[in-house]
């Protein structure tokens, strides 16, 4: 269930008399050894120096969020956001766990020689307030500590089942307002998790935030679910389930926990894809062993056949406004990637850089089209929609399947092991060098990442 | 005994038959020896199975239920004719079983094009029975893709094991 977050105009404290008494603990900011940070490039914000204190309440009380009261939530809120900046590359944070705790009236009025004696170039700080209809109140500052201005506030009231979303909400607020990039922290991941030997392996729907909290176990794993993928507004998941022996592509519905074929058909179906607007199912069908990629209202209705190539035409990934669709296609005689009109039409193969190219992805930005590019090992590439400037983000053995971050400049995949078949979601920055795996609870496939929760 | 003849006939074109395809090493098992010296085995049930069963059929086929490809290929060669041959005889045997053609793929290659690949041999395996008299309706196809492999290993021989149709009798 999700649940809205608003957005709080102006936080209104009372300018206290300024005890400027922290509950000092440990002073320590080992691992960056004194920092001083010379702004050099456009990439240069990767390198500042935050900050990230827990998040200080006005007063100690029960939520439904934990078990401790909102001071303890305070850590956990603040850890949250350390953790979003750190785990992605993005920032060199310190955080809750190794800086002093301030007071809830410094929130808005920092000790700022605290800070700066600390080489802290940036500095975030929120509070959390209980609400006696059992929401959550957070709000989140961003400090340019060498200027001693604030740079971006905001503030967040959620339900306390809620609470990891406030955290994300302040790290994309930080995020956003130091990279100048789009926010992605607040989002979902739905997957396959796997489990079991290669050959009887188990692999089961599943979701999670963008961090790997929140995992939930969808299907049972008594039929395999392959390839899902969500839906614009997070409601639906669309995923493949051999269901009753056969491939098709169910539509499972997370408010109700009901399921419905996306298309009545005695063929298979497979690869399922959302446009943007959430209305259009793209997906594959195969007839008479020839494969090709028809579209269907997400409602039900008609299906409307998209390709007639004898070849294997597969997959399909929306440009972010709808007019156009990367695909997949066999038909010169090995996968390659081609870009079609919404309607089928104008048809033409786009990749011309040798090897096999598979699983195409269309940036949320529309700038890039991330891709699996097949030679010999199998590695995550990125090229321009005109099939220009194609480059390699990976380079393992087997990684495939990417996905994009909603910003745009992340892209998930999956890594199997070679023997054993393990696999495991990785992600990526647009640089090739801040790769790294998400935690998941077992192995894990085919990650799916969602939009930007409203 | 007219069909132990057939049986021992298919048999031998298949020792001399063609094996232009680099045929995994272990497999298929090789026919078990059905020598002239030897007495036929009955044509049912030598362990109990029950005739019309997939458990009758493995053990009549010999391995022989399976076929093999080439890498990205879906081509039926005289190897596999041979064995859907053998397959086709089983099926008109017994005309009331149905039977399902399971198509695969190896690891190395994308999870969706692999389903799409794998619908593509079961069906070319399926096409041959049609072609060899079998009613289309008896027979269903069914691609599970690199999700389900026989050989575990990552290497060519691995490989060359996993990129099959399986035939299965329905009960």
């Amino acid at each position: 269930m999700l649940s809205r977050i608003t957005a709080l105009i102006v936080l209104a404290f009372f300018s206290g008399n300024a005890l400027a008494q922290e509950q000092v603990r440990v002073p320590v900011l080992e691992e960056e050894g004194g920092l001083s940070v010379t702004v050099t490039d456009d990439s240069a914000w990767q390198d500042l120096s935050i900050a990230i204190p827990s998040f200080a309440t006005d007063r100690d009380q029960p939520t439904a969020a934990n078990s401790q009261g909102t001071t303890a939530l305070g850590i956990e809120l603040g850890r949250v956001v350390y953790n979003d900046l750190r785990n992605n590359g993005l920032f060199r944070p310190v955080g809750p766990d190794s800086l002093p705790n301030p007071a809830y009236q410094q929130i808005t009025a920092p000790s700022w020689s605290t800070w700066s004696g600390r080489s802290a170039e940036m500095l975030v700080q929120g509070y959390v307030r209980a609400g006696a209809d059992g929401r959550l109140t957070v709000g989140c500052y961003l400090y340019d500590v060498q200027l001693q201005q604030q740079l971006v506030r905001e503030g967040w009231v959620v339900d306390a089942a809620d609470w990891r979303r406030a955290a994300h909400k302040c790290a994309d607020l930080v995020y956003s307002r130091l990279s100048g990039e789009s926010p992605f922290f607040d989002s979902k991941i739905a997957y396959i998790a796997e489990t079991g030997p290669k050959d009887k392996r188990i692999k089961r729907l599943a979701i999670m935030d963008s961090d790997g909290a929140n995992h939930r176990f969808i299907t049972s794993g008594q039929s395999t679910a392959l390839t899902p993928r969500y839906s614009p507004d997070y409601s639906k998941i669309a995923y493949v389930s051999y269901l009753n022996g056969y491939a098709r592509i169910y539509v499972y519905d997370i408010g109700s926990g009901r399921q419905t074929l996306v298309t009545e058909s005695q063929n298979p179906t497979f690869a399922p894809r959302w446009s943007p607007n959430g209305r259009t199912i793209l997906y594959s069908m195969a007839v008479n062993g020839n494969t090709d990629i028809y579209s269907v209202p997400a409602t039900g209705g008609t299906p409307r056949r998209l390709t007639d190539a004898p070849g294997i035409d597969v997959g399909g990934s929306y440009s972010p406004d709808g007019s156009q669709v990367v695909f997949e296609s066999d038909r010169s005689g090995n996968q390659q990637i081609y870009v079609m009109n919404a309607d089928g039409t104008g048809q033409r193969r786009i990749s011309f850089f040798g090897g096999r190219a598979a699983t195409p992805e269309w940036s949320p930005r529309g700038d890039q089209i991330a891709f699996t590019h097949i030679v010999g090992d199998l590695r995550v590439g990125v090229m321009s929609p005109d099939g220009r400037n194609m480059r390699h983000l990976t380079n393992s053995w087997q990684d495939e399947a990417p996905t994009w971050a909603p910003n745009g400049r992340i892209v998930q995949f999956f890594r199997t092991a070679r023997n054993t078949g393990e696999t495991s979601i990785w992600q990526v920055d647009l640089t090739g060098r801040n790769e790294r795996r998400l935690p998941t609870p077992v192995g894990a496939s085919d990650p799916a990442w969602g939009p930007v929760l409203p | 005994m007219k069909k132990i003849a057939l049986a021992l006939a298919v048999t031998s074109v298949l020792a001399l038959g063609a094996c232009k395809k680099q045929a995994p090493a272990d497999l298929p098992p090789p026919p078990q020896a059905t020598g002239p010296s030897t007495p036929a085995p009955a044509p049912s049930t030598p362990q109990g199975l029950v005739p019309g069963t997939q458990a009758h059929f493995a053990q009549q086929m010999q391995g022989r239920d399976t076929i093999y490809f080439d890498t990205d290929k879906f081509n039926v060669d005289a190897e596999d004719q041979a064995a859907l041959s053998q397959q086709a005889a089983y099926l008109r045997q017994y005309p009331n079983i149905r039977a399902t053609v399971e198509g695969h793929c190896d690891e190395r290659g994308t999870r969706e094009y692999n389903i799409a690949l794998g619908e593509r041999r079961a069906n070319a395996a399926k096409n041959y029975l049609v072609s060899l008299g079998i009613p289309a309706e008896r027979l269903t196809t069914v691609s599970y893709g690199k999700e389900r492999p026989a050989a575990l290993g990552s290497n060519a021989e691995a490989w060359a094991r996993n990129r099959r149709a399986v035939t299965i009798v329905l009960n």
